[in-house]
């Protein structure tokens, strides 16, 4: 074991810590995803622009509206949990909203039209929100800066933690949710919306459920997307995170939560492992971004249908 | 018989590329106007804008990008296969294009003339989408969409990387001029790149280019027009409509879908290489997603799987923004000139100085609402969004509502 030296081994702990803490947000991204898709037959190619606007959200209400600051003395932390959960309620209704105006019209037409629908409403969301943040990343005014914590081999930063634990509670909170009498008719629905509709599930509803949790955790992976290790702040290509998640969707299987979870981080380590390892100049720049995209391609041609997809039964 | 479009006594009149003698007057008068439009201003009766150099250079965009939507209409449109990777084979185009057709310098280039490097701009594209098409056959619906996704992005990163080629980020680089050679030799035969005398009318250089892009959208709309009507069309709309029951009568989805992507990639190139030297200079990040959404939305808003739904669709994207830009500074002239309801309207708008409040700026960094570059943008996903909604076969179907109304008037009910 004396064959690897101290150095080495601190650089493939850093590159775990990066890998997993953008793992976590590729896996929030890419759980909003396909719940959206399971619930309510949305490919839903605006989630970049939800993450983006959502984060936009947040450093709007925690800096320009400082609230709840501007009448509460609250300790940093609490004070900013509260900002980030109105923001995060604002979100929600937000991604309702979205639903309502213009995916409802679009129930029960082909998957792809649907998908071109979400295409459009990307392409507006991401042009004013670029408008309303303007030239200079907005600030997310998180408690934690850029404090880290040494742990002799490896250096994590506070954000980091913070991300760990928040995803994990979300991802068990996704898990219980899916247990409650909501969680069972969102599954049904996903199922079959007619017979769900037939056994008196409200379907609608469902669709606002899952656009919110959705919307939330779109927001919960942008505002860590615009934290420190990563960003300064929120900016316009926050969105791009989301297109990176794409690939962790597409290898968990499109419906598939814990295939998004899967999926998510192991797409994080691969994007860090190549970041740190693949640095020969026959990769040029920017190797590691495309590198969850050729993961992504390899698995289709294995697997079509992802890992854990279900694989369509095709009849005449 | 002349008054009844639907009615074919035969196998050819039915296959026919146009059934009717209305059809034919139609198109014929429609492709003289075209062809005239360069010297609109010595026609009388015939809008004079149109012979301006930048309606010119208009026009030759929406001819370009109507090569292109011809090809994503043939691979998404008729046979079925949703496709985001159109700007990865348009910018692969471009790049082969330069590659053969640019004089050698720092960068690559051969300098060989436009009849090599236009269909080379073609041919290799197509042979790159047959290679990757064996992967792309396994993968259906939307994972097809994700994965030729990921095409435009690893693209991106290698048009990035590729210096020598490129020019790298940022930079770009000139590409080949339309000019028409034997060979290497110093004049050109046809010069497209210059003004001169044509027939005995002065003749701009964006008149020329204008005319040589119309030509080639001739020909790319019957090639397109007629491979609909082949077995391979026939085919490929079969895939479409029911993939299965397709394969069961006996067509070979592989071989017709690995086709029908090396035919989409050809135009594809073939518009890319044009359209950067149209352009001039290109930089990597041009070969971008929107550009394949783009794309997508003109097959969407024209009509998808009709060839005249693909031109209508491009001339519909490109010219928005023009019309969209005529009309706020209209709306700012009206605020200039004074007083009125209209005025007022405009003002709630339009906002011309830092503080004032509009949804639209006239001024860069004027006031808190969009530029005019964003509106146009918002306008362009709300459109795609209402079509999806309200008009799913596009432009198309509201010519054949409208057609169908005439058709039976004054008994339309």
């Amino acid at each position: 074991m004396e064959i690897l030296a101290q150095a080495e081994y601190s650089q493939l702990a850093g590159t775990i810590v990066s890998g997993l803490s953008l793992g976590t947000i590729y896996a929030l991204l890419a759980m909003g995803f396909v719940i959206i898709f399971k619930a309510t037959q949305v490919v839903n190619f605006a989630h970049g622009a939800l993450a983006t606007l959502g984060a936009f959200i947040t450093a709007g209400v925690a800096v320009e509206l400082n609230f709840p600051g501007r009448f509460l003395d609250l300790p940093p932390l609490l004070g900013w949990s509260i900002s980030v959960v109105t923001a995060l309620v604002l979100s929600a209704l937000m991604g309702i909203l979205l639903e309502r105006v213009f995916l409802r019209p679009m129930v029960g037409e082909d998957l792809f039209s649907v998908a071109i629908v979400t295409l459009g409403m990307n392409v507006i969301l991401m042009t004013i929100v670029t408008d309303y943040i303007g030239p200079d990343p907005r600030s997310m005014a998180d408690p934690w800066g850029d404090a880290s914590v040494d742990l002799g081999f490896v250096i994590i930063a506070h954000t980091e933690i913070a991300q760990f634990l928040v995803a994990a509670a979300l991802v068990v909170l996704v898990g219980v949710f899916f247990r409650s009498r909501t969680g069972i008719a969102m599954r049904a629905t996903a199922f079959d919306q007619e017979a769900a509709r037939a056994q008196g599930v409200n379907v609608g509803a469902i669709f606002a459920i899952a656009w919110a949790i959705g919307a939330v955790l779109a927001t919960v992976g942008g505002i860590f997307g615009s934290v420190y290790p990563r960003r300064i702040g929120v900016f316009p290509d926050t969105a791009f995170l989301v297109f990176r998640a794409f690939p962790a969707i597409i290898l968990g299987g499109l419906d598939s939560v814990k295939g998004a979870v899967v999926g998510g981080l192991s797409v994080g380590l691969a994007e860090a492992a190549a970041g740190s390892y693949l640095n020969h100049p026959l990769f040029g720049t920017g190797f590691s971004g495309i590198v969850p995209y050729l993961v992504m391609m390899i698995v289709l041609f294995i697997r079509p249908y992802g890992i854990f997809g279900t694989a369509e039964v095709r009849r005449v | 018989m002349r008054s009844r479009p639907h009615l074919h006594t035969s196998y050819s009149a039915d296959q026919a590329l146009m059934p009717t003698a209305t059809k034919k007057v139609a198109l014929a008068t429609f492709l003289i106007l075209a062809a005239l439009a360069p010297i609109a201003s010595s026609i009388p009766f015939y809008p004079d804008f149109l012979g301006n150099n930048d309606w010119m250079k208009l026009l030759s965009h929406v001819a370009i990008f109507g090569i292109g939507a011809l090809g994503i209409n043939l691979l998404t449109g008729v046979a079925g296969q949703v496709s985001l990777g159109h700007a990865f084979f348009m910018g692969l185009g471009a790049y082969v294009g330069v590659v053969f057709g640019a004089p050698s310098g720092d960068l690559w280039g051969w300098g060989l003339p436009m009849w090599i490097w236009l269909p080379m701009a073609g041919i290799i594209p197509a042979a790159i989408g047959l290679l990757v098409g064996p992967a792309a056959v396994r993968v259906r619906g939307l994972y097809l969409a994700f994965a030729t996704l990921g095409l435009v992005f690893i693209g991106e990163w290698a048009w990035r990387n590729l210096k020598f080629i490129t020019g790298g980020s940022f930079a770009g680089r000139r590409f080949p001029e339309f000019q028409l050679r034997m060979w290497k030799e110093e004049e050109p035969l046809v010069d497209f790149a210059s003004d001169g005398v044509w027939l005995g009318f002065e003749i701009s250089e964006e008149a020329k280019v204008y005319l040589l892009m119309l030509g080639l959208l001739v020909v790319a709309t019957v090639l397109a027009k007629n491979l609909q009507r082949t077995r391979a069309g026939r085919a490929f709309q079969a895939i479409r409509d029911r993939d299965i029951a397709a394969e069961i009568m006996g067509v070979n989805e592989f071989k017709y879908k690995l086709m029908a992507f090396g035919i989409s990639s050809a135009y594809a190139g073939v518009a890319g290489a044009l359209f950067a030297s149209f352009v001039g200079r290109q930089i990597p990040e041009t070969w971008d997603l929107f550009l394949s959404v783009e794309f997508i939305a003109i097959i969407l808003i024209g009509g998808a799987g009709t060839v005249s739904g693909a031109l209508m669709g491009s001339a519909f994207v490109i010219l928005l923004p023009r019309l969209v830009q005529d009309f706020t500074e209209w709306l700012s002239n009206v605020i200039a000139d004074g007083e009125g309801l209209l005025a007022s309207v405009a003002d709630a708008v339009i906002s011309v100085s830092p503080d004032d409040f509009g949804v639209v700026n006239i001024l860069p960094g004027a006031g808190p609402g969009l530029s005019v570059f964003q509106l146009n943008q918002v306008l362009f996903g709300l459109l795609v969004i209402l079509f999806m909604i309200f008009e799913p076969l596009g432009l198309y179907g509201i010519w054949l509502r409208i057609r169908n109304y005439w058709k039976g008037w004054p008994f339309t009910y």
